[in-house]
């Protein structure tokens, strides 16, 4: 059965396949091709049912205006945040969240397991560098006005990303459940009670009761490892989605080489043009 | 941005975006390169600096000078610039909720249609004194030095017991806490406790010890440690009545 097409975008030239050149024979019909008919009928019926094609197609081959590298800090962020995500799993498989167990199990990764303290590395220090990433992409968008019309709603999307972040070293920091975590998530606790009117509510949230006591570590686990990188995955599909849906920004001293069209008003227009896609 | 300036920023870009490139390959590549590069400084930072555990938690020991991940510094040093203690809350809470409030609202109270940085004076200006105001906090927490030991050299004139009676002093001032109050040396934090560097030139001994045993508030109250740990707290005395 043929399959039946939604309406697609085009694929670029360079993709489609050269018309064969006159005189030249056929390919042979042999295993190949069949494989090769195989494969692309699977995909068909894939597609049919998905209508995946015509989104992907708009989504990988649409313009987008010519920029620097400072606009991969935002790509680079989510590369940390999916190191820590994996990471983060492998460590989770080792770890006991009781006050009596937490540390003689992170002492045992990091100690005695294959490639625990290289782990416990790329977890650790991963966040070092998610954070100073997320700083790095905010001052680029801050400093080359991408928060301005019709960015807006991306910006207040991004400070919730980086407050989440935030949530995740802090809330990371008690599980090795050393001196120094504990010590310092006490202080961080209390000054979070010191806060005007919710301060006294959210500190004894993260305790779990008034005191800092068994469940307390049981809580941040469950906090840093469901709660927080949930929302953070929920809000990074969201900030990406407005990101591709809206184009990212050009550099504001980048001018258009030829004078705007008045026709040409909508953001999200996927209408492919012939001008200057291959003059760079 | 009025209606004009909206659809003239509109139509710049829609014809900024027909002259740009497909975002694959183009911004796809280039994403590509810098994930290598993040995934290869993680794996370096693990191979190299790898990933200690320090001594277990003891809820019992109230001798631990807490230190937060480098990267909260800026926020803990905020405690320190602002010192009375009506203003504390202020400092831990209110600065750093008035700054996300603010920044979060951005987009909303600078709606001018400029984007260059050099056009956007105020803002471009604004942006950098933060980076610096962050970056001096940050290196304020960081220079505090190890937070519970002392570097200071024996006078030239102690010897003997003497002189091993200051070390243990100097070492168990050190792990007592003192330095989240009180600066000794190049040491710990000036405020919110007086300066401690030369105390004896100040105090007798006996003054000290007093101190020590009954304080005013918020200092806390040595008098457990000399009960439990008496030449502890001695070596303590000693060491301080030295400082002068
Ligand atoms: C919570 C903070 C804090 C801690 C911890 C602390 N102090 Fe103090 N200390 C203070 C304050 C505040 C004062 C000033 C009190 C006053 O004005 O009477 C003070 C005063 C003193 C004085 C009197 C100084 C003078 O010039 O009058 C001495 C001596 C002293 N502290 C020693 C120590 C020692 C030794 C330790 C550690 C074992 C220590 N303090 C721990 C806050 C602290
Ligand atoms: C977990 C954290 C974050 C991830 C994974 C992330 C990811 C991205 C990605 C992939 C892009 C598109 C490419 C680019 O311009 O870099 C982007 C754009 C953007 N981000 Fe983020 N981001 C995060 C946090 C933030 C923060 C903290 C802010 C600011 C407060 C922010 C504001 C923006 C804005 C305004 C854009 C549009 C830029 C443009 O169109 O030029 N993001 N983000």
């Amino acid at each position: 059965m043929a399959k039946i097409k939604p309406p697609v975008p085009p694929l670029p030239d360079s993709l489609n396949p050269s018309p064969r050149r006159a005189g030249t024979k056929p390919p042979p019909a042999g295993v190949i091709a069949q494989g090769q008919e195989t494969g692309i009928s699977a995909v068909n019926w894939i597609d049919e049912r998905l209508q995946l094609s015509g989104g992907l197609r708009w989504a990988l081959f649409r313009k987008i205006p010519r920029h620097d590298w400072t606009y991969s800090l935002g790509s680079s962020v989510m590369f940390a945040f999916l190191s820590q995500a994996v990471t983060g799993v492998f460590l989770a498989m080792a770890y006991d969240p009781s006050t009596t167990g937490a540390y003689e199990s992170i002492r045992y990764t990091t100690n005695e397991a294959f490639l625990g303290e290289f782990l416990r590395g790329m977890h650790k220090w991963g966040s070092t560098v998610m954070v100073v990433l997320v700083f790095l992409h905010m001052a680029q968008t801050f400093f080359y006005g991408a928060y301005k019309y019709p960015r807006e709603l991306n910006w207040v999307i991004g400070v919730v990303l980086l407050i989440l972040t935030m949530a995740m070293s802090f809330t990371g920091y008690l599980l090795p459940f050393d001196q120094r975590s504990y010590w310092a998530t006490i202080v961080g606790v209390n000054i979070n009670g010191t806060g005007p009117i919710v301060g006294p509510y959210l500190s004894d949230f993260l305790r779990a009761g008034p005191e800092f006591g068994a469940t307390t570590l049981s809580r941040f686990y469950a906090i840093h490892m469901l709660l927080v990188p949930g929302a953070i995955g929920a809000m990074i599909g969201a900030h990406l989605w407005l990101v591709t849906k809206l184009g990212t920004t050009s550099p504001p001293w980048n001018r258009p080489r030829h004078r705007p069209q008045g026709s040409d008003i909508g953001v999200a227009s996927s209408a492919p043009s012939s001008n200057g896609s291959s003059d760079q | 941005m009025n209606r004009a300036e909206k659809e003239a920023y509109l139509r710049e870009y829609g014809q900024l975006k027909a002259e740009g490139e497909p975002f694959f390959p183009y911004s796809v590549a280039k994403d590509s390169i810098m994930a290598c590069i993040v995934m290869a400084t993680i794996i370096g930072m693990s191979i190299i600096l790898g990933a200690e555990l320090g001594p277990k938690a003891d809820p019992t020991s109230t001798t631990y000078v807490p230190r937060p991940e480098w990267y909260f510094f800026f926020l803990f040093e905020l405690l320190r610039v602002i010192k009375p203690p009506e203003l504390v809350p202020l400092a831990t809470i209110g600065v750093p909720t008035i700054c996300i409030i603010l920044l979060m609202l951005l987009p909303f109270y600078d709606r001018g249609p400029e984007r260059h940085p050099l056009k956007r004076p105020i803002a471009t200006t604004a942006g950098v004194l933060v980076i610096f105001a962050m970056g001096y906090l940050t290196y304020l927490g960081a220079s505090a030095g190890s937070p519970n030991e002392i570097d200071m050299k024996a006078p030239a004139a102690l010897a003997g017991p003497a002189l091993i009676e200051w070390e243990k002093g100097r070492s168990v001032v050190g792990q007592a806490g003192c330095l989240a109050c009180h600066k000794i040396g190049e040491n710990g934090n000036d405020g919110p406790g007086p300066v401690l560097t030369h105390v004896a030139s100040r105090l007798p001994e006996a003054a000290i010890a007093q101190t020590l045993r009954n304080p005013t508030a918020p200092m806390p109250s040595f008098k457990n440690l000399e009960t439990t740990q008496p030449e502890n707290f001695k070596a303590m005395v000693s060491f301080l009545g030295q400082l002068n």
